[in-house]
């Protein structure tokens, strides 16, 4: 047991080095029970989307809140990683672990491509750069052969674990997609709070005296961009699996769109914010969703007045309001 | 005695403005060297240049005998020239112990290490608390940086800064904003570590830069207007006028 271990808790004083706080591993367990049981009382796949869209927005808060980086073409990484784990479902036979697999290593290896041309332009350009690359991606898709134009990639096979366990019904992909998007949200936690973390967050801070003390930012920069554009991958690869199918929606520019939204909306930066925010949008558009055009001009609306009224997002402000960091 | 640190010809134009210009500026091994000048003189300018966070329209910098004139200014802070900033330069948000400790990390190599706790961290801890210590600011250790005074950041800087155990140290105006008790404090430090490094240092405080420097260059419009220990440059007429003639600051 270390020092820091035996410290008492004194919220914002505490050193970032005790572990994760109490606090926090408290909410990973109410949500892991919850989500447990949350099929008994939800549609399962409804659930599922949700999780999906979690981890998309905590890839992308990795990437705006710790790297302070602001994509605007996460689509690609998301949507691409859709067409290719569902491709290797469907053509190539691949069960939905390798399948997952294939889709997260594209969009690593297509974030390593764009995010390289990218860090070298700051702010708006930096978004512009992505979004340009996004839209390549977007046509990609349209035109390509195997991406299947404007139906997408359709009923793909969902297949059996390890090519051993099926996982057809949606209470049996319900756990394996529980696992995949819980673990990866852990894991960009850890991201966050590892060395590397530490480097992003002094990055963040004071580019500048960063670089005179000798970090090459620029690496950081990719790698953070790469893990990013991955966990989005990943998030986007186990929805392809859950709805069976790949299509343009989720490599047009509105997906780049909805998760700043997400992220913005629960709070950028923060722990939770981007689970609470993918829930709320996704939760209200499952409900809105008779409402045809209007869900968009409802989600406008919801965007302007939540960013009106918390600055920093649901979390961010219930954070400050507990003087904690959540 | 041989020179650490040597520019030729240094020469920054912005937009048709000069800067600095035409400068030549030997350091030696193991001295305390001041760059003096009125407001504006362009000594900033002279330390981003030498560090490289500008680019040079012309001259040269050698650095231990190595060209480093086109180099990244990440690469000069690893070949063991670190520099501080006019403006106060601490990360905000992390505390003082982490602050120290991002410096400390780089030294170690570098931590792209992103699948580990940051609990391995605590490695550095006693490192960085001897840093901490030294410039006397033990009992803000786990205090947020961007909470601490002005002068009790500036103190944090130079702690992260000899984090690094740099060869040469870049200090632009290290005791601004600093009460009496600091400045003497920071006096006493600065002479202490220059005992095994080379400095140089942009300062105002002409007691300070009289008590400590071994030379002193004095820059005014871009220009080196005298050089030489502190009676001498002290003497020139030329120095007296561009001080008078400049105002007062
Ligand atoms: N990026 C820039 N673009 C245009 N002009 C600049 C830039 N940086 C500095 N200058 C100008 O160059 C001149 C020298 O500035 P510099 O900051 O080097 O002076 P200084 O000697 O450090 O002054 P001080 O004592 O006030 O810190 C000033 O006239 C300043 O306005
Ligand atoms: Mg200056």
């Amino acid at each position: 047991m270390s020092v820091s271990d035996i410290q008492p808790e004194t919220n914002e004083r505490r050193p970032a080095t005790a572990g994760m706080p109490k606090l926090h591993m408290a909410i990973f367990a109410v949500l892991f029970v919850v989500l447990a049981v949350l099929p008994m009382l939800v549609y399962p796949v409804f659930a599922m989307k949700v999780m999906c869209f979690a981890l998309f927005a905590a890839a992308f808060n990795l990437l705006l809140g710790f790297g302070g980086l602001l994509s605007f073409g996460h689509a690609a990484y998301f949507g691409g990683a859709s067409y290719v784990a569902a491709h290797a479902s469907k053509v190539w036979g691949l069960s939905p672990e390798l399948s997952i697999i294939a889709g997260t290593l594209a969009a690593g290896i297509l974030g390593l491509a764009i995010g390289a041309l990218a860090i070298r332009r700051q702010g708006i350009y930096f978004a512009m750069v992505t979004l340009a690359f996004a839209q390549m991606v977007y046509f990609f898709a349209l035109q390509a052969d195997f991406t299947g134009g404007e139906d997408g990639i359709q009923s793909v096979p969902r297949g059996s674990l390890f090519g051993i366990f099926p996982v057809d019904s949606n209470e049996a992909l319900y756990y394996l997609v529980l696992a995949v998007t819980f673990g990866g949200i852990l894991f960009l936690y850890r991201i966050v709070h590892s060395p590397f973390g530490q480097v992003l967050k002094a990055i963040r801070e004071n580019e500048p005296r960063a670089i005179s003390l000798g970090y090459r930012v620029n690496r950081y920069k990719l790698m953070v961009f790469v893990l990013s554009a991955s966990f989005a991958g990943l998030a986007g690869a186990t929805k392809s699996q859950v709805f069976q199918l790949a299509s343009l929606t989720d490599v047009h520019w509105s997906m780049s769109g909805e998760v700043v939204l997400m992220t913005l909306l629960g709070g950028v930066g923060t722990v939770f914010g981007p689970l609470l925010g993918a829930t709320i949008v996704v939760t209200m558009q499952n409900y809105l969703a008779s409402m045809g055009a209007w869900v968009t001009v409802i989600q406008g609306v919801i965007f302007v007045l939540g960013v009106l009224l918390f600055r920093e997002g649901i979390v961010g402000v219930i954070s400050k309001w507990l003087k904690r960091p959540l | 005695m041989d020179a650490v640190l040597k520019a030729e010809g240094l020469t920054k134009e912005f937009k048709g403005f000069v800067a600095v210009n035409k400068v030549d500026l030997t350091v030696e091994r193991g001295s305390i060297h001041a760059l003096i000048g009125p407001n504006g003189a362009g000594k900033t300018t002279c330390f981003n240049l030498l560090t490289k966070f500008l680019q040079p329209t012309r001259g040269t910098i050698t650095y231990d005998g190595r060209d480093i004139t086109r180099m990244a200014p990440a690469d000069i802070a690893r070949l063991g020239m670190v520099r501080s900033f006019q403006i106060s330069a601490v990360f905000p948000d992390l505390s003082v112990l982490q602050n120290v400790r991002v410096a400390l990390q780089r030294k170690r190599g570098d931590s792209y290490d992103f699948w580990r706790s940051e609990r391995g961290l605590t490695q550095f801890d006693d490192e960085a608390r001897a840093h901490i210590d030294a410039v006397g600011l033990s009992e803000f250790t786990d205090t947020r940086a961007g909470e601490l005074s002005y002068g009790r950041k500036r103190a944090l800087e130079i702690a992260t800064t000899l984090a690094l155990d740099p060869a040469m140290l870049l200090l632009d105006e290290p005791m601004a904003g600093m009460g009496q008790e600091d400045v003497e404090r920071t006096s006493a430090l600065i002479k202490r570590i220059a005992a095994n490094r080379t400095i140089l240092m942009v300062e105002h405080n002409l007691k300070v830069v009289a008590d400590l420097s071994d030379k002193i260059t004095v820059l005014a419009r871009g220009e080196i207007l005298a050089e030489g220990d502190y009676d001498t440059v002290s003497k020139s007429p030329d120095v007296i006028d561009a001080y008078i003639g400049a105002g007062h600051d």
